[in-house]
Parts: structure tokens; sequence; C-alpha cells
């Protein structure tokens, strides 16, 4: 692979310092005093539901949005004072499918190259080299819209690593991939942080996708971040020891519903279909009380460890997924 | 290992990347010369061979003469004219609007490590191209194919590279505007009511004097930047025929150029930094 020389430029890859983002005609803003910061070598996941601000966050990170007030700085670079300079240390990979229609796969990415300043032969090497690392070297000189959304995804990652950025930008990148694509995307990223040092960014909704990758996981609601910190530092510190999931034989009444919750050591009760999700600080006797409350009804119980899912849970007392 | 010095920024990486982005619509454009030549050949082609080739053998030989000169003549920097103004919506307009809205392909180009009014201005110097080539292709047809001679005379070569130059950037800036501003499903409709009637009151077919009888509609086509081009191709071109002094319409074409790529830069950064 080749290696880009890269000038040293000051400050940390990406730190974002009471950021708020407000669009025109809205009402409130869509991001609220975001502040974190992300090193070298590090997946930094920004886990919320639809319309937490993620996407906007990283819309002004890499320039596309105008912050209301606060700063991002990209390698030490304001993003609102110098966005082309700081356009040169990010690379982006958008959710949907914004490859350049009119080009071939390969094109793509020896233009993208071109566009910041690499000459042609090293938009072609590089080009090269990035198809066979994710597997797509049969598929340089298809037209883009014949890929399918996996391929295309896996192309743009391809492009926006062609000029060696030093923050990789990923909005929702698995939310269309099936699982195989999913796992083999993880794989290349945890390769881009532990080879070439790239801070990533990533923006998902899964549970599932920043436990497992990232490194630490801010979660976002309503434009504030609620928490920050590493997976497993994250499920210790809300204090849940156990999910517990109880599948009923009928909706969960509201008389059901405060008689769990009047059980000692339960955090919280979530209402579901034909089911209950119980918190609790710890599972030990709680087992027999629970199967007394429920009766009659009761037809499956599941235990399990915390999740990021049951963290969100204890703060929001929402599901992800509403 | 192979090591690579990636230029740090600067105006040097600024210059790199406008060439890069201009390359790449080259590049697009040379893959489909057919739809080029096709778009830019067919309505002068048909124009040319209706009226100044087939109504003088039909015995309409006198059809649009002015001052004793043959439509031909009077035409023929009109039709430059507008296949220079076409091309600017046809290489600007219609793919940027596809561009922006359905398959937001426009994304990685405004990535580019400059600031946006240089990638917009990296569209309206590629449509510029393209009109100068429409103008190579479509001066053989009106030259060759009329049957009456044509006459022209090129009185100053510098008015003449002007005139196609100002027209170019003009076309490429309105564009630009258009493909900024207009919903792609829109465009078709935006189209029909700007092209026609902008081109039949553009002084294409007619020289802007010549419409001195009709007063209120002389004026009233001097709304229409089209005018300006097809009289300073005239005055270029056919100096014999009526035309409109260059000091007047060169200045306004440079006029218009300025203000509609003010606004088209404008609208185009307002649309890709929300």
């Amino acid at each position: 692979m080749i290696r880009l020389t890269q000038p040293v430029v000051g400050g940390l890859p990406l730190s974002v310092d009471g950021l708020v983002k407000r669009y025109r005609g809205a009402n409130g803003n869509a991001v609220d005093g975001v502040s974190f910061q992300v090193g070298a070598g590090e997946i930094f996941g920004l886990l919320g539901p639809n319309g937490a601000g993620k996407t906007t966050t990283v819309s002004v990170a890499a320039t596309r949005a105008r912050p209301t007030a606060g700063t991002v700085r990209i390698a030490g670079v304001d993003v609102a004072r110098h966005p082309s300079r700081a356009r040169r240390w990010l690379g982006m990979v958008t959710q949907a499918n914004t490859l350049d229609r009119s080009l071939s796969v390969q094109e793509n990415l020896y233009f993208h190259g071109r566009y910041f300043g690499l000459s042609r032969g090293q938009a072609w090497r590089r080009s090269r080299e990035l198809l066979d690392w994710l597997g797509l070297a049969s598929r340089r000189g298809d037209q883009v819209d014949r890929l399918s959304g996996g391929l295309a995804q896996r192309v743009q990652l391809a492009r926006a690593l062609v000029h060696q950025p030093r923050v990789l930008f990923l909005d929702e990148p698995t939310a269309w991939l099936d699982p195989q694509s999913r796992l083999a995307l993880w794989d290349r990223l945890r390769e881009l942080r532990d080879r070439d040092r790239v801070a990533i960014v990533l923006t998902t909704h899964s549970m599932d996708e920043a436990e497992r990758v990232c490194d630490r996981v801010a979660i976002i609601d309503h434009g504030r971040i609620l928490i920050c910190d590493t997976p497993h530092a994250l499920k210790r510190r809300v204090g849940t020891q156990a999910r517990l999931r109880l599948g009923l034989a009928t909706q969960p009444s509201m008389a059901l519903l405060e008689r769990l919750a009047a059980l000692p050591g339960i955090e919280r009760v979530i209402p579901g279909d034909q089911s209950a999700e119980v918190l609790a600080a710890t599972v030990d006797g709680l087992l027999p009380e629970l199967v007394s409350a429920v009766g009659a009804g009761l037809r499956d119980l599941t235990v399990s460890e915390p999740t990021l899912e049951s963290v969100f849970i204890s703060l929001t007392g929402r599901n992800l997924r509403d | 290992m192979t090591e690579i010095a990636l230029r740090p920024g600067g105006w040097r990486l600024g210059a790199a990347a406008f060439a890069a982005l201009i390359a790449r619509d080259l590049r697009v454009l040379a893959r489909m010369p057919a739809s080029f030549l096709l778009r830019t050949v067919v309505n002068p082609l048909m124009f040319v061979f209706v009226f100044t080739y087939l109504y003088p053998r039909i015995g309409a030989g006198r059809f649009g003469q002015v001052a004793g000169q043959s439509l031909a003549t009077i035409a023929l920097p009109g039709l430059i004219a507008s296949a220079i103004y076409f091309q600017g919506l046809n290489a600007v307009a219609l793919p940027l609007s596809m561009e922006f809205s359905a398959t937001r392909e426009i994304e990685d180009r405004v990535m580019a490590p400059v600031p946006y009014a240089a990638a917009a201005l990296a569209k309206v110097c590629c449509s510029a191209v393209q009109s100068l080539l429409a103008a190579a292709v479509v001066f053989p047809l009106a030259y060759l194919i009329p049957a009456a001679p044509v006459r022209i005379h090129i009185a100053s070569w510098a008015a003449l590279i002007l005139a196609l130059t100002l027209g170019s950037l003009l076309a490429g800036c309105l564009g630009l505007l258009l493909g900024t501003v207009v919903e792609v499903r829109k465009i078709a409709l935006v189209f029909a009511v700007t092209i026609v009637p902008l081109t039949f009151l553009g002084c294409v077919y007619y020289p802007w004097a010549s419409l001195h009888s009709i007063r209120w509609i002389q004026i009233l086509v001097l709304a229409n930047p089209l005018v300006y081009l097809s009289e300073a191709l005239r005055a270029a071109l056919t100096p014999s025929l009526p035309h409109m002094s260059t000091l007047a319409s060169l200045p306004v074409l440079a006029a218009i150029t300025v203000l509609l790529g003010w606004a088209a830069i404008t609208t185009f950064t307002r649309r890709v930094l929300t």
C-alpha cells in the first residue's frame, strides 16, 4: 500500500467544542451543545435514535453545514473558518450512494485523488490498491449504477480513503448492509484504525454496532450527548446488572406494569408488544418474585447481560427504535 | 513501500483541484461525443435546411430578408449565439439539477479541498468549453448549407473572440443558476418557458435594429441576454448588416455574465452548505 507522507499538522484529528446547530426556520436546535474529541487510531460512535442530531454533527464537522455556535477542528483546522483546508484532512462516507454515475468504479477513485492534488500516477496506483484491499479488483471497470448497495458502500469507503484522511466519517455505514458485509466492513475499519491510525467517527442507531466496533460511544438524544465512554464502562456506569424480557400471553396491563415496578431492585419497566422488559440492579432472588407477579400469563422469560440498549433505555426511558 | 508527498494545501492544491474538476467534466463529455453532436447540431441544421435551403427552392427566397441580405447571412451569427446558449443549459443546468436532487452525485466534488465557488466555477468553465465547441460545429453548417451565398467579413477578431468568450461564460452561468434553483422535476417546464421565448426573441433570426418599427418589442427584448450575444456576433461577423455597437453589446454582455455568475455561485453555495 502506498503511503502518503503527510505534513505534520497540529492538533487532535477531531475536536468538537460546544457545537450548536439550528437550521433556518427550525424551532429547536438540531445539535444543542455537543463536545467530544477523537484521537488518532480510535473508533468513535455517535449512537442515538433518528433525529437525535448525529448526522447534523457529522455534517458540520465535514464542512457541509455551518455551525450556529461552537467550534469544530479537524487536525487543528477550524472547519467554519477554513473549510477547504479542513476538507484536506477528512474523508466522508455518506448514507446515500453519492458515487459519480458518469464514471466507472476506478475513475470515481481516480478523480477523487485528482481533486486532492494527487498526480495521475499516484491517483491510479492508490485507487488500484484500495480497490484490491476492499476486494473490488474485479469491479474496477464497472459502471457504478450497476453496483449493489453493499458494493457501492465499499466503493464509497475506498473513495473516501484515496487522499488518506486523518478523520473518516461514516454516516450510518451499515444501515443497509447484510450481516456478512457488515462484519467485513467492521474488520476493515479496525484495520484502518490499527494500521493507519485513522480517527474514525461513525453514526449508528445499532446498539450492536456501537458495542462491537467502537472504542468509545457517545449516546446522543435531542441534540445532546447524554453520556460518553467506552461501551464497557457505559454499561457499568448505568448500574443495571440484568435485563429480563418477559413474554406474555396478552398485552401487559397497567396493573401488571405497576406490580412489576414495585418489586425490589427493579429500575425500570418498559412495556412491549405482548411483552415487558425489566431492568434490574440484580437478579438475585428476583426471578421467583417476577414469576409470581406475572402469574399464569407468563409464556417466556429471558435473562441477558446489560447492553448499550439498556443503557439508552435507563437514560431516556425510551427504546432506541421508538 | 512508495512514499508520496501530498500537497498540504494552499493555492497549488486549489489549482490542481480546480483543474481536476474540469478534467472530470471533459472526460464525461469525451465519452459521449455523439450525444454532444446531436444535441448541438439538430436544431440549427433543421433551421438552415428549411429556411435557407428549401425556402429559396420552393419560391420563398425572399423570406426573412433584411436590408437586401439573405436570411442565411442574417441568421448565421444568431444561430451561433443560440448554439452557445443552449449548450450552457444542456451542459450544466440539466446534469446539475440531477446531481443535486436525485443522485446527490455533486457530494464528492463539493468535498474537494477548494471553496465551493471553485466547484461552481469549474462547471461554468467546462460549459464554456462546450459552448465554444458548439459554435465551431454550427459555423460550417450555417455557412455551407444555404442555397444563397452567406456573406461574412470578420471586422474585428478581438470583438469576435471577446463575444464568443463572454457569451460562453454567460451561458454557463445561466445554466448554473437554473441547475441550482430549479428542481429536477420542474426543469423540463422551465426549459420550455425560458428557452423557446428567449431564442425567438433573441434577435437570432433578425437584427435588433430591424425591430424599430415595433418599438415596444425592440425595448422589451433588451431584457434578453441572448440579444447582446447575437448582436455582438453580428457586429463581428456580418458588419454590413445593421447591428448594435459592440461598445454597447460587449459591456452589457460582461455585466450580465458577472451578475448571473454571482447569483449562481451564491445559490450554489446556499444549496451545498446548510
